[in-house]
């Protein structure tokens, strides 16, 4: 009887080890207590998620790095390296290595003076044109002079540089000019009208959700919201197309409207993001303990005056970090300024114009038969990285924000 | 119920019950307050004290599902009528919580916020630096206006709160367990400050300590569920501290007082 109490409820050291007490004081009614086995147990399952769980996040990270790695690798390229371009002007008739006047065809890119060309791996510089005629020193920058058929294109050398790329107010590569700044304000002009949509809506909405609806209006709104933000970017493309500009020509007149405007794009923009600033502003909302409404009431304040005066001001942070969330989801946004804000760059403040974003940019470009090591095609990597430098300011400040104005309620 | 009173209440509740749906959890109170004296709500956990408290001040029908029968007589007026205006009565009856909640604003702000939305056209700087003079907190502010009011202590906090709630001038202060988050010092300097403000406002205090009822109260309600099984809220006596604390009426009140339940 007592053999099988210590069997079932304690550890033998071994087989053959003496149970002390009950030798000891066989008559004993109370079985003597023994050590508990408090060795450390090798718990194989929870080091293998463990591992698991920290590969998963590794794996993230270095991605991401990774993504940033190859867009600063190919911008540094973009920028150090010297770019051609074709100028489309084909050589008139064959040239020995030797020969350093000579004709060109009429068509093409005008060619200019005191610039390199390449012809297959020469290099040349222009001294003076004379009408189809050409004066050129062959063999430049330390490139073999070497003997050419009729009909071979001249490529144009570019050197984008860093100061013309962030000032410039043109952007065409191919004819070397690398002013980002005409893609810069269309995507700003953009997601300033998305954002203009989406915080006053967000906002009123999120405050009617967390402080004025009912439970059942709650559980119904919210799951429209948010179909609202599952409907994929390319429908909203061409509700932007054939919806929202058509509307702003009858408003505005389709003197004023071009059929593909930033305005429209923006707008649907700003309603496409308003999920984003809702939820998250509600969350952060609803996170404002019930005990400061209640002080608020207490002292004879509206529901309009605690909403506004106490419970939105206590939720800043999370309703700041919503919206500069929301701003950098607008910037990034591709589909809908690709269908609705028009192809190609334009340097205006006008939203009723069209314009090309950054974003739009890149997938006209990436998407096309442009073909590897272009100008165009290598500029969109320096594009590409503006982009991750916007959005990466924009997270920047919104930590800032968050870790600055964050209340902490128990 | 014992009391000396003249029937010149501060606020009477009258036949209150109190509803969440379909659930009475107070049942036909009748009380009275006498005005500027320090009134205590005893009793044990779960009777319906702070219920009582809030419905005194129109708080409750803020939570969907609470409704309730009676009346509260504050002000010559029923506040429970129709015509009447539950902001305004919020307003004149202040209240301090449980736990200290001062906005996550500066502590004149504090101060300042309910006067504003009152409309106060007054010097405001002279309001904050008065109230928080009543509120015996100005000696220790008077130099750090600007800063949180969450970035006070403890006790800091809940004579910002009182403040707060005395800075709109209200004819009652509601207090509901002002010192349960509190150590004994802070607790004692509430307590100084409740007699100092007894000369001007009329207050009632719910508390679970028992002590702090017999040293600051004039009267003394004692509430617990009722005997016949439906669990409701009850007001079983009421009458002046110094009876209740010494002869009770009730079996109860003396098995709660003597602390043989609760």
């Amino acid at each position: 009887m007592n053999k099988t109490y210590l069997r079932l409820t304690v550890r033998k050291p071994s087989l053959n080890a003496p149970i002390v007490a009950s030798q000891s004081d066989p008559n004993a009614k109370v079985p003597v207590q023994q050590m508990p086995d408090l060795r450390r147990r090798p718990r194989l399952r929870e080091l293998t998620i463990n591992g698991f769980l920290f590969l998963c996040g590794f794996l993230s990270i270095f991605i991401t790095f990774g993504i940033v790695y190859e867009l600063g690798k190919e911008s540094f390229l973009f920028f150090r390296n010297r770019q051609w371009s074709s100028t489309n002007k084909p050589l008139a008739a064959d040239i020995n290595p030797e020969q350093t006047v000579f004709e060109v065809e009429a068509s093409g890119t005008p060619l200019q003076t005191d610039m390199n060309y390449r012809i297959e791996g020469e290099i040349i510089h222009i001294d003076a044109i004379d009408g189809t005629s050409l004066t050129v020193q062959r063999g430049f920058d330390d490139s073999q002079p070497a003997a050419h058929r009729a009909g071979l294109t001249l490529e144009a050398e570019l050197r984008p540089n860093l100061l013309e790329f962030i000032t410039g107010t043109e952007w065409a590569p191919h004819n070397g000019k690398f002013g980002i700044l005409p893609l810069l304000t269309a995507t700003l002009i953009v997601s300033g009208v998305a954002i203009v949509v989406a915080v006053p809506l967000g906002l009123a909405t999120a405050v009617y959700l967390s402080e004025y609806a009912s439970p059942r209006a709650h559980n119904t709104l919210k799951p429209i919201l948010e179909i609202l933000a599952g409907v994929p970017t390319v429908v909203y493309g061409f509700f932007a197309l054939t919806f929202m500009t058509p509307l702003l020509r009858s408003i505005f007149g389709a003197d004023t409207v071009n059929i593909y405007n930033m305005a429209s794009a923006g707008i649907v923009i700003g309603i496409l993001i308003l999920p984003f600033v809702s939820t998250v502003s509600e969350d952060a909302l609803s996170a404002v303990p019930r005990s400061l409404r209640e002080a608020s009431y207490a002292l004879g304040a509206t529901r309009l005056e605690t909403a506004l005066r106490v419970v939105v001001p206590a939720a800043f942070s999370g309703i700041a970090a919503a919206i500069i969330l929301a701003a950098s989801r607008a910037i990034g946004e591709t589909m809908v300024v690709a269908i609705a804000s028009g192809a190609g760059p334009n340097f205006t403040f006008n939203p009723f114009e069209a314009a090309e974003t950054m974003t739009g940019h890149i997938v006209r470009i990436s998407g096309g038969d442009m073909s590897y090591n272009s100008v165009d095609y290598n500029s969109i990597f320096a594009v590409g990285l503006m982009l991750f430098v916007m959005t990466l300011i924009l997270n920047v400040i919104s930590q800032r924000i968050v870790r600055r104005f964050r209340e902490i309620y128990e | 119920m014992a009391n000396s009173s003249n029937g010149n209440y501060a606020i009477k509740a009258d036949k209150l019950s109190v509803y969440y749906g379909e659930f009475r959890a107070v049942r036909e109170v009748d009380l009275g307050i006498e005005p500027r004296r320090i009134t205590a709500i005893i009793g044990p956990s779960g009777c319906g004290k702070s219920t009582v408290l809030r419905a005194l001040k129109s708080l409750c029908e803020l939570i969907p599902s609470v409704h309730t029968e009676g009346k509260v007589v504050f002000g010559g007026r029923n506040i429970y009528e129709l015509d009447v205006d539950p902001v305004e009565v919020r307003r004149r009856i202040g209240m301090v919580f449980q736990k200290p909640n001062p906005f996550p604003k500066s502590i004149y702000e504090n101060v300042a916020w309910g006067a504003r939305i009152n409309g106060f056209k007054g010097d405001m700087d002279e309001l904050v630096e008065s109230t928080l003079k009543s509120a015996a907190l100005w000696d220790e502010v008077h130099d750090k206006l600007d800063q949180s009011g969450t970035s006070l202590s403890g006790g800091q906090q809940q004579r910002l709160c009182i403040a707060r709630a005395i800075a709109v001038k209200p004819d009652i202060i509601l207090m509901d367990e002002p010192c349960s988050a509190l150590d004994p010092i802070a607790t004692l300097r509430i307590e100084e400050l409740m007699h100092d403000l007894a000369k001007d406002y009329t207050i009632i205090i719910v508390t679970h300590n028992m002590q702090q009822a017999a040293r600051v109260s004039d009267f003394t309600a004692f509430f617990s569920l009722s005997e016949d099984g439906k669990r409701a809220g009850t007001l079983m006596e009421y009458g002046e501290t110094k009876h209740m604390f010494t002869r009770p009426e009730k079996k109860i009140t003396e098995d709660y007082i003597t602390g043989r339940f609760g």
